[in-house]
């Protein structure tokens, strides 16, 4: 089966002093459901920024797609964020913009017409059960809302790679499951790689998936 | 509302920049008139021995633009009426000659003064009057005016820097989050900048166009016509074309300035 993240000895870092995850080796199977689970500060949420190069490796390789992050250009993390759609636990949706212009965002980076992105967000927001909030800004949805707006935005471009940070942390038993469903839906559906830091994974998933934890900055697998 | 709250911000900073800039401008132009008028109104009057060249006199100094000689017909009436006429033309012939100098430009008092010594360097002119007093009285009023304007410009350049420093600030707190957002969707740059630039160009055509307004505006106003025209100054207070041009000019520049600082000061949020 293909590979579409792989790391060799990698090592993170946000200074120079501590080192958050040391000398790790691991790799995830294109369209497989990940879960990386970790207590509070134990490095999952600096992973996984570092699988969407927010965060450099301090040492070794990580190659996501075919994009190497250990020095990667500007114009070469652009290209692998294109395919890569990211679920926020603070949802990240821009305040000043419609959830409609949202959702879109992704769409316009990759250079969809606006007539087809059109179409695409009102499909999108009939999937996460929200096409009766359209025009409306994010501040005025609940938070639920607006992380279904979130995984609307993530789902939009059919990325190859969806990563999400505690998709469910702050939201309630309906919104949570909806979140779910969405998420294996994608993977089931499309095939999409699905990567979930989180501290509980739901018991009532209806999809095969790795389970990673990490601890004092390894990573191994639960079997 | 949003959107008018959006622009509101930098088109008002804008808006007194542009302002001020053009009331400094039109101070510059009322300057410069005065002292057109004023060089209209003043000369120098040299009085020589002996019958001289006018090109001759225009060649003592290149400040000097004319020169034409005093008729003593009128000293010599008052002198005359005791006078025999033989004597009264021998008078004429003895009597220096009296010149009126117009200057090309209102002068410094430094080009007042070596005017009249290049003047006194001329064997056959024995003495000038500068009316030096009167014109220095006038030189400093002129000076003190525009020293005024001038400090009129550094506080308003001194303001200026302020407010774009505080749009800058309002700025990169109101864009840098949608930026970093934009960026973790693989944006590139011009694309995560396009709406910046895109409201620092809109914002800059607005205020442009709402100085244009108020100018064309008060140039037409007929107070403000009749507050020159009581100063005897002919100005024009607002070129349509050219002042438009430097406004729309100016107001650009520091939009685009503005959006360039905030793009390069970005930092995505990791």
């Amino acid at each position: 089966m293909d590979k579409v993240i792989i790391a060799k000895d990698l090592s993170l870092a946000y200074s120079s002093s501590e080192t958050i995850i040391n000398k790790v080796n691991f790799s995830i199977d294109s369209g497989s459901f990940v879960f990386i689970t970790g207590a509070s500060g134990s490095g999952k949420s600096t992973l996984l920024k570092s699988l969407y190069g927010a965060l450099k490796p301090k040492h070794g390789s990580l190659v996501v797609g075919s994009v190497e992050l250990r020095g990667v250009s500007r114009s070469r993390l652009n290209f692998l964020r294109r395919h890569i759609g990211i679920v926020f636990q603070d949802y990240k949706l821009v305040k000043e913009w419609s959830i409609d212009k949202n959702i879109m965002l992704p769409l316009l980076i990759n250079g969809y017409v606006k007539s087809v992105a059109n179409n695409q967000v009102d499909k999108l927001l009939k999937h996460v059960r929200l096409n009766h909030q359209s025009g409306k800004f994010p501040l005025e949805l609940s938070g639920g809302e607006q992380q279904r707006v979130a995984m609307a935005r993530a789902l939009a471009h059919n990325p190859v790679l969806i990563l999400a940070d505690e998709p469910t942390g702050n939201l309630d038993e309906y919104s949570s499951q909806l979140i779910w469903n969405l998420l294996e839906g994608a993977n089931s559906q499309l095939n999409t790689t699905v990567i979930v830091v989180t501290h509980n994974i739901p018991k009532n998933l209806n999809v095969d998936y790795k389970h990673f934890h990490i601890e004092y900055g390894s990573i191994h697998e639960v079997c | 509302m949003r959107s008018v709250k959006n622009h509101f911000s930098l088109v008002i900073a804008l808006l007194s920049i542009l302002f001020s800039m053009q009331v400094f401008l039109i101070a510059e132009r009322s300057i410069e008139a005065y002292k057109v008028n004023l060089a209209q109104n003043y000369s120098v009057i040299a009085v020589s021995k002996k019958q001289l060249e006018i090109d001759e006199i225009l060649e003592i100094n290149n400040i000097i633009s004319d020169a034409k000689e005093l008729s003593p017909d009128s000293v010599i009436e008052r002198l005359s009426s005791d006078m025999r006429s033989a004597n009264v033309e021998l008078l004429k012939l003895t009597m220096p000659k009296f010149y009126k100098l117009s200057l090309t430009h209102y002068p410094t008092p430094d080009e007042v003064k070596n005017l009249k010594s290049d003047l006194l360097k001329s064997s056959s002119i024995k003495k000038v009057e500068d009316f030096s007093h009167t014109h220095d009285t006038t030189y400093k009023l002129l000076l003190l005016f525009k020293n005024v304007v001038t400090l009129f410009a550094i506080v308003v350049l001194i303001v200026t820097i302020l407010l774009i420093i505080k749009e800058l600030r309002i700025w990169q707190y109101k864009h840098n989050e949608r930026m970093s957002i934009m960026g973790l969707f693989g944006a590139a740059l011009w694309l995560r900048s396009a709406v910046l630039f895109r409201l620092a160009i809109v914002d800059a055509l607005i205020a442009g166009f709402l100085a244009f307004g108020i100018f064309v505006y008060l140039s037409s106003s007929p107070w403000v016509l009749e507050q020159f025209d009581t100063i005897g100054i002919n100005i024009v207070i607002f070129n349509q074309v050219d002042d438009f041009l430097l406004i729309l000019g100016v107001a650009m520049s520091i939009s685009i300035l503005l959006a360039s600082l905030i793009v390069l000061g970005h930092k995505e949020e990791v």
